[in-house]
């Protein structure tokens, strides 16, 4: 950990946002992780989301149960909403909170141990409720805050510190978000912000279940030869099916892109996502194919990345559950009970 | 230029702005944390290795360092470096002990020096120790020269020259005072192996407008003025002074007239009051003294009255720039300014005057009538005749002298032991790792936000009542600790071994001015298009590493980094360090 606060200072000439922030403003108090650990690439990844969104850090709400990727939360967006849950249960949390407050913007940050062994239920039903959220898992492969022991998304072969071998079949967190429904899926890797920024921007846009898994080495635990959530691993066997870039009407992309290799998806509220397609068969919005897609390179030993798929209609729990539009929490008693005259005309009804 | 295009020393030394701006080479950093230690004498002792004179110049310095000086370009202003030298000066314990010995046995060469300024003082310090048989003249009866004669004691008081010319003198220097050399030729002749003249710029310019001869009884050579009141000769000066000049001798004159007698005192300029070649500090301490400084009226006339001075008119003039940026004063064609006085300083400038060397002797001059010199050698065209300080190339400041004199001294050597006089070896840097433990380094990397601390001043009801009373009260202790804390360690450089680096982009994240970018690699300009942010400024390095394994490269914009090693902190494979760097330059002896 690292025991001085960052210098206050900062680059004369820092860029501004929309709001007069500076990407310094999203941040939050120093990291506490091991030096080099992929899960502050991803607390920088959403910062600089945030920042280029010109999002308020005030309506963001982030959400996290336990382990190393559940701690960063409190190294970003040191001006939003937290919530540091029971292990595993950030996404009934989550949940509720947006059922209560469906303005905030909800980010669920969690691990594979988090999501993929004692959460791994909560993670399921979050994302077949169709919560609208962003959840984001920083997956390195192993336990790190109990010294590096396997987790549930260890791939089968992979080696450990010591040698250990992993005999178990692994979970593949992005083939079960598909599965069950989210309408956003992707993934990325933190050692690759140019892929992972504009995937956090286009999620937190999306309205639905947006889900990405971040492959993040543990640079104590799992960065040697024989693991496959290595930096070395990840970048040799990356097989990004696109990269993209989340245009805003307020920031247009401006560069020339090869038509047959790109691919611009507009989406309901005006902002569109310009694909860069790195595999020109692959078709994002097509479910089935994608699953496909998947197990077929996880069986070649390959770890595709980028937007894997996309519901371009989605809708959240707020639409299936047909509430009001103002926030559950801001309705009064004046608009939540009837007065004595219904209830005259209910029980008259019931006589 | 990028890192990898320049050797590694050259480098690191102008990655440490201040040192790089310092003529002498001054290890800026070094001294300031000894003084934020509370180890005066040790920070003393750095600077009189490196500038020989760090009560004088801690007092006086034109200070190149402070412009330079990378917390200028962090916040609005640069760590006080010159007054915190004064600090070391001030606080430090009995020095004399550590002063080098007197050579035990003389190396048979003798080396003469002329002038007993900085520049002279400054190879005999540089040369007594090592054997030499240094002889040095001065036509006044002190040395200093015109450390002595020219700076006011307001500003120097004279048991500061006192002190640092003994620890020179007193390394077994023969010291002729009160002997003028009027011949270089007969020096010459006495059979010295080295001449070094460092006479100065010892002629004043002066003014040709009418009236001038006439009134000659009340206008006086500035240069000349400032020497008659160092020695007592002049004690008093009439109400109304006019100070003609805009430089640092100017402003010596005019706050030594307040002090004096001079009430209403006024300060005229040719130029444009930001064009001044006064320093900043020296105007406002001018103007803080209730001198008002006009600017762009040119010298017409001289008013008398049967020789009596009464006043003297000017052309307003404006200034205009040509395509190519020279500057002509265009007359506004405004009436011009009569403004009364009963005495004039000119201070216009500075010449060399070299009546005492012999034109038939081999020593060459140029078109301007300054001896020819070699600006590395320092080498005229006599092979065994030196020059250094303001007699080489004009009028410059102290610290110029003092750079000259080191310079100077390691030819001398070379010549004497019998070395290429014209061959420099390269500067040698040394690199020390600063890491003690995961996150302890051996210098403070806590960054203060502490904004420039004012020197305090002596109070101007008693100040401007005696000449010889200093104004600057200097820092004490505490001002100083948080002066020293605002140095941001710049000779504390982040290191970078491209094999270590596994491309976390923990450092990138971590880095409080975006300094650090990991991109694929370019000719420089492209490169600083592509930088986390921007980095305009190109007379700040890039420092570029060897292609990773990504085929990507590593770039440092060193424009404004903090030197807080967060970088090094947050790198979990060790690829940054933080390494104290420290530079060995060509000195004589070393």
């Amino acid at each position: 950990m690292t025991y001085l606060p960052k210098p206050k200072f900062r680059h004369p000439s820092i860029e501004k946002n929309a709001l007069g922030l500076t990407h310094r403003d999203y941040e939050g108090s120093i990291s506490t992780l091991c030096a080099g650990c992929g899960h502050d690439s991803i607390s920088s990844a959403i910062m600089h989301a945030c920042f280029e969104l010109d999002l308020p850090p005030h309506r963001i709400a982030k959400l996290s149960g336990i382990g190393c990727s559940s701690k960063t939360p409190t190294y970003f967006l040191g001006n939003a909403h937290g919530f540091n849950s029971v292990h595993g249960r950030m996404p009934s949390v989550l949940t509720g909170a947006n059922l209560a407050n469906k303005d905030l913007i909800y980010l669920g940050v969690s691990g594979d141990g988090d999501s993929a062994s004692i959460g791994f239920g909560q993670f399921a039903h979050s994302i077949r409720r169709g919560v609208n959220m962003v959840y984001i898992v920083a997956n390195n492969g192993v336990y790190g805050l109990t010294k590096g022991q396997f987790s549930a998304t260890s791939d089968k072969g992979a080696k450990l510190k010591k040698g250990a071998v992993n005999t178990d079949d692994a979970i593949d967190l992005v083939t079960m978000a598909i599965h069950l429904g989210a309408t956003f899926v992707a993934r990325s890797f933190s050692g690759d912000k140019k892929q992972l920024v504009p995937l956090i921007k286009a999620a937190i846009d999306h309205k639905g279940p947006a889900f990405i898994d971040c492959i993040s080495p543990c640079v104590a635990f799992n960065n040697h030869d024989g693991s496959t959530k290595s930096f070395d691993y990840v970048r040799a066997h990356n097989e990004a099916v696109n990269s993209l870039d989340f245009i805003t009407e307020r920031a247009p992309i401006m560069a020339d892109y090869d038509p047959g290799q790109t691919q611009q998806v507009k989406l309901h509220d005006g902002t569109s996502i310009l694909l860069r397609k790195m595999n020109a068969d692959y078709d994002i919005h097509d479910r089935v194919a994608a699953i496909n897609y998947l197990m077929k390179h996880d069986v070649a030993g390959e770890i595709p990345t980028g937007l894997v798929y996309l519901e371009d209609e989605p809708g959240d729990m707020h639409d299936r559950l047909n509430t009001v539009d103002r926030p559950l929490n801001e309705l009064t008693d004046a608009d939540l009970v009837p007065g004595s005259a219904a209830l005259a005309k209910i029980n008259a009804g019931l006589r | 230029m990028r890192s990898d295009q320049v050797a590694p020393a050259d480098y690191f030394h102008k990655v440490v702005d201040c040192q790089w701006a310092c003529p002498a080479h001054t290890p800026v950093p070094e001294y300031i944390r000894l003084i934020a230690a509370g180890r005066y004498g040790d920070a003393y002792m750095i600077n009189w290795q490196s500038n020989v004179f760090p009560g004088i110049l801690g007092r006086t310095c034109d200070r190149p360092c402070e412009p330079a000086c990378r917390r200028g370009r962090v916040e609005d202003e640069p760590v006080a470096i010159c007054r915190l030298k004064r600090v070391a000066a001030d606080f430090k314990e009995d020095v004399r002990e550590r002063m080098p010995l007197k050579a035990e046995k003389k190396n048979g060469k003798r080396v003469a020096c002329i002038g007993a300024g900085p520049a002279s003082l400054t190879v005999a310090r540089d040369l007594a120790p090592l054997g030499y048989d240094v002889t040095v003249f001065d036509s006044e009866p002190k040395a200093g020269g015109f450390m002595r004669t020219q700076i006011p004691k307001f500003r120097l008081p004279e048991s500061v020259i006192d002190e640092e010319m003994s620890y020179v003198l007193d390394l077994g220097v023969n010291f002729r005072h009160g002997t003028r050399i009027d011949s270089l030729k007969g020096v010459i002749d006495e059979g010295y192996d080295a001449v070094f003249v460092g006479t100065g710029a010892p002629r004043g310019r002066d003014l040709d407008v009418p009236g001038r001869a006439e009134a000659a009884a009340h206008i006086h050579l500035g240069i000349d003025w400032l020497a008659n009141v160092a020695f007592g000769h002049v004690k008093k000066i009439s109400k109304r002074v006019i100070v003609l000049g805009g430089g640092n001798t100017a402003m010596d004159c005019c706050r030594s007239a307040r002090r004096l007698g001079g009430e209403d005192v006024k300060v005229v300029v040719r130029s444009g009051f930001e064009e001044m070649k006064a320093s900043p500090w020296e105007k406002e301490d001018a103007m803080h003294e209730g001198i008002p400084i006009l600017n762009y009226l040119v010298p017409k006339e001289v008013k008398h009255i049967d020789g009596r001075l009464t006043g003297m008119v000017f052309e307003k003039v404006r200034a205009e720039y040509d395509a190519r940026g020279r500057r002509s004063l265009i007359p506004t064609g405004e009436p011009d300014t009569l403004i009364e006085c009963d005495e004039v300083l000119v201070a216009v400038g500075q010449e060399n005057a070299f009546p005492w060397i012999e034109r038939d002797i081999g020593l060459e001059f140029d078109k301007w009538d300054m001896p020819k010199v070699d600006p590395v050698t320092y080498r005229s065209t006599i092979p065994n005749v030196f020059f250094g300080g303001d007699a080489a190339f004009g009028p410059k400041n102290i610290i110029w002298a003092v750079a000259h004199g080191h310079g100077a001294a390691f030819s001398i050597d070379a010549l004497c032991q019998g070395r290429d006089v014209d061959v420099q070896p390269p500067a040698k840097g040394d690199f020390v790792s600063q890491k003690m433990g995961i996150h302890e380094w051996s210098y403070d990397n806590d960054i203060s936000l502490q904004r420039r601390l004012k020197v305090p001043l002596r109070d101007n009801a008693v100040a401007l009542t005696d000449i010889r009373v200093e104004v600057e009260l200097g820092f004490d202790t505490a001002r100083a600790l948080a002066e020293a804390q605002r140095c941001l360690n710049c000779d504390v450089d982040t290191i970078f071994t491209t094999p270590l680096c596994i491309e976390c982009d923990a450092c990138v994240d971590i880095c409080p001015m975006d300094c650090i970018t990991f991109t694929e690699d370019g000719a420089e300009s492209d490169l600083r298009k592509r930088l986390s942010a921007p980095a305009p400024n190109l007379t700040q390095d890039l420092y570029v590493s060897s292609p990773l394994k990504t085929k990507r490269v590593m770039v440092k914009d060193e424009d404004v980094c903090l030197h807080c090693g967060m970088c090094a902190e947050r790198c979990p494979t060790g690829a940054w360090d933080m390494q104290k760097f420290s530079i060995q330059l060509p000195r004589a002896g070393a």
